[in-house]
């Protein structure tokens, strides 16, 4: 297996820490990973991206032009990165924040209403969590029980009082996607 | 008499420090290095910490200082001997590390290295020669020149409006949290060379017992860059650095 | 910390950098912060190395300061290292010429931005030639290793270290933003002790340990000659130590090399984009092969020259103007010809601008 992976938004939505987990998940299960960031000051308030891939093989490339998945959180990024969708491709957007929809037909376009069950669960923090289950709802790139584990890596230990309000923020996203079968 | 013979006598009153070799010192007659680098290995004998110590010298006319004292010493870029000690010293606790500088290497090009080392209370110390110019150069205008004197750079003297105050920098030094003792000093007589003599001790013991930085001016003479005889240079100095620059001691916490 | 010894770890290449560090022995880290390259200094000060291994980590007032308390600890004896990006580099050059000139080993890290001036915090590999010619005054080179990989940043920190040693010159990590900033699966090497002081006595007598007494005689760390004939002895020592360099340690990889029609030959994170783009043209049927140089300088011109003899024509891909196209020109000494495709200001080209570069320049050569 082969995934290659760009999640664009704002700085601050938690897109890097999002791809973060998601790569750690994929380190635990064995497969080989990059996580490539824009990076510096200007991503607060700006836009901020990461490419993650997932490969069963050695990563060569960790920039890339075109992606089988992008997870699109603000309009911005969705005119960026629209048209790199492989045909066949998978794109993820959160219409909040996003007023010309996408119009493609050649791929599979999923709208999770991330935001607004953020607001709903009263907890913004977890809006990424929310989203990667969503993701994890349309393409099954790792098991749930690894991004935990990846999740309890990567968060501080003062934090880990909060590894349930996430473990629920990834099924709400889950059932997000499930749902809009 | 032959040496041997006074020797045998015991009736020695003066020696030549051990750790003063017989290299023929580059220094005009009257420039108050020789004095100093003297005392410097007088001190370190005494103290007998030639079995651990460290000397940073500069770029300026001492920059040969590693020719004359034999004790372990690492040559600096210029203005950087601060840095320099700082490397050293740090990954070397135990060791007794000190700077030799001049007036542009520690107070113009080097004067961010000079007081972020005090600043941070680096265990060193640092002996600052004040003469007032450029000497290996030539006698160009140092940060520390005198507003009127002449220099090959301020032929017409110094003009504040032009090239600035002179920048009197060791009590800035001293206002600094991380300096334990800052002096001072100078050698034109018998009274003053023991006086310098004292606090460079005074500094060196302070640095190895890891009470802070260190800062031992020595308002210097330059009988070739001033163009005057030594006895005339001494005179000038007393007349007119020491009006700017006054000898005493500027903070003494090595005792809290 | 024994059992983590061969655990596999996600991290950036600075991250990877500093942990390397701990675990090398390195006796001192002086810095200054700079974009892309700050999570050096965060990840040592976070770490706290002091506790463990006794490393010093020190915040420095600038640049210059950094590079002067590395020429400082270097001449001790101790391995001691500072890194920074461009601008910072830059800064840094007066320090790494006395560190060349005194014969000192020391590790110095660039990870690359976007220049000239202040540039962009972008990434970029237009030090090239201020890494590889000198970079600062006087005849130097230093042994320059440059990373594609988050594993290349931790593993080269040793290879630095131990050439820098092997050879007493001082070596530089050449990376860029894309793999300073990017994370991937690392495996940090295990942890070595660091020397005692009798060790480093013992090991490298040429050292300032302070010692002058006990030794019988001063160790003077000084890049001062004024004696003509004894400078341009020095001069020759140096030069002879780089003929050795040359001979015994060129590193480089190459992928499809075999029936490869046409060379590519780029460094770093960009070299990994540009096999992306090899084995897309592959698809296709064009046989493109890659060359990889691990280190700089020496530069691997023999490689080169034989490959040059066998293909149509060599792309060299740098983020730049063309910088180390002029060494791949050398080496192909007129074999075939030699293209050069690059962007800048923090722009990095993807594998299909790389792929259409290539085609664009196959085409215009059999026009």
């Amino acid at each position: 297996m082969k995934e290659e992976i760009i999640i664009a938004g704002f700085g601050g939505q938690g897109v890097l820490s999002m791809g973060k987990i998601l790569a750690y998940a994929g380190l635990l299960d064995g497969l080989e990973v990059s996580w490539m960031p824009s990076y510096g000051p200007e991503q607060r308030g700006g836009t901020a991206n990461v490419t993650v891939i997932l490969s069963d093989d050695r990563i060569s490339s960790p920039v890339l032009d075109r992606y089988d998945t992008a997870v699109i959180l603000n309009q911005q990024s969705l005119d960026r990165f629209k048209s790199k969708v492989k045909p066949g491709g998978t794109l993820i957007y959160d219409p909040y924040g996003i007023h010309r929809l996408p119009e493609r037909t050649d791929i599979n376009i999923v709208r999770v209403n991330a935001m607004e069950a953020t607001f709903e669960m009263k907890s913004a923090k977890t809006y990424n969590m929310l989203l990667l289950g969503a993701l994890l709802g349309v393409r099954n790139l790792v098991p749930i029980e690894s991004v935990m584990k990846g999740l309890k890596k990567t968060l501080p230990e003062r934090h880990h009082h909060l590894l349930d309000l996430n473990r629920e923020a990834i099924n709400r996203g889950l059932s997000l996607v499930k749902a809009g079968d | 008499m032959t040496p041997e013979e006074i020797k045998q006598k015991g009736s020695i009153v003066a020696a030549k420090p051990r750790l003063l070799n017989d290299n023929h010192m580059h220094y005009c007659p009257g420039c108050s290095h020789g004095v100093v680098h003297r005392l410097i290995a007088e001190v370190i004998e005494e103290m007998q910490v030639e079995d651990n110590v460290i000397g940073v010298a500069p770029v300026g006319c001492a920059v040969f200082a590693y020719n004359y004292i034999d004790i372990d010493w690492i040559e600096a870029a210029h203005g950087r001997a601060p840095a320099v000690a700082t490397g050293a010293k740090r990954l070397n606790p135990s060791r007794m590390v000190f700077t030799y500088q001049g007036d542009g290497d520690l107070a113009a090009i080097g004067t961010a290295e000079t007081i972020h080392a005090a600043n941070r209370g680096e265990n060193i110390t640092i002996i600052f020669i004040n003469n007032g110019i450029y000497g290996m150069t030539g006698g160009q205008m140092a940060p520390t020149t005198l507003e009127g004197m002449k220099t090959s750079t301020t032929p017409y003297g110094r003009r504040a409006d032009l090239n600035g105050y002179p920048l009197n920098i060791t009590p800035l030094l001293a206002m600094l949290p991380g300096t334990c003792y800052v002096s001072r000093q100078s050698v034109h007589t018998a009274v003053a060379v023991r006086k310098a003599k004292a606090a460079i001790k005074k500094a060196f013991t302070s640095s190895l017992a890891g009470k802070g930085t260190s800062v031992i001016e020595i308002v210097s003479t330059c009988s070739s860059g001033w163009k005057m005889s030594p006895a005339k240079a001494n005179e000038w100095m007393e007349k007119n650095m020491f009006g700017h620059y006054p000898p005493g001691d500027l903070k003494d916490t090595t005792n809290d | 910390m024994e059992e983590e010894k061969n655990e596999v770890k996600l991290m950036k290449g600075n991250e990877a950098i500093a942990h390397a560090a701990i675990r090398y022995g390195v006796d001192g880290y002086f810095g200054y912060p700079i974009t892309p390259q700050s999570e050096i200094l965060e990840t040592l000060e976070e770490l706290m190395p002091w506790e463990t291994t006794g490393m010093v980590v020190l915040q420095a007032e600038s640049e210059i300061a950094a590079i002067n308390m590395v020429y400082g600890g270097a001449s001790t004896g101790k391995a001691v290292m500072t890194s920074s990006s461009s601008p910072g580099v830059s800064l840094k050059q007066e320090g790494i010429s006395y560190i060349a000139a005194g014969e000192l080993p020391a590790l110095i890290v660039n990870v690359m931005r976007g220049g000239p001036g202040l540039g962009t915090i972008h990434p970029s590999q237009s030090d090239y030639f201020q890494a590889t010619k000198g970079g600062g005054h006087g005849d130097y080179h230093l042994i320059v290793l440059a990373p594609s990989t988050v594993q290349e940043m931790a593993d080269f920190v040793a290879t630095g270290f131990d050439l820098a040693f092997k050879y007493r010159t001082p070596a530089m990590i050449l990376a860029d933003g894309i793999v300073g900033q990017m994370m991937e699966k690392v495996v940090l090497p295990p942890f070595r002790a660091r020397l005692t002081d009798e060790q480093i006595a013992q090991q490298r007598p040429w050292a300032v340990t302070g010692r002058a007494g006990s030794r019988g005689h001063k160790n003077v760390e000084t890049t001062l000659e004024l004696e003509d004939d004894k400078m341009e002895e020095i001069n020759h020592r140096l030069q002879a130590t780089y003929r050795e360099i040359e001979k015994n340690e060129t590193r480089f990889e190459t992928h499809y090399t075999d029936d490869a029609e046409y060379l590519i030959v780029a460094f770093g994170s960009i070299a990994r984009i540009c096999l992306k783009a090899i084995e897309d043209c592959r698809e296709t049927g064009l046989k493109v092969g890659l060359l990889r140089p691990i280190t700089l300088w020496p530069f691997p011109t023999e490689a080169i020259n034989e490959l040059a003899g066998r293909v149509k024509g060599i792309l060299t891909v740098e983020i730049n103007a063309g910088q180390m196209v002029q060494d791949v020109k050398l080496a192909a000494n007129g074999q075939s010809p030699v293209w050069h495709y690059g962007r800048m200001g923090g722009n990095v080209p993807n594998p299909t601008e790389v792929t259409e570069a290539l085609i664009s320049h196959i085409n215009q050569s059999k026009e």
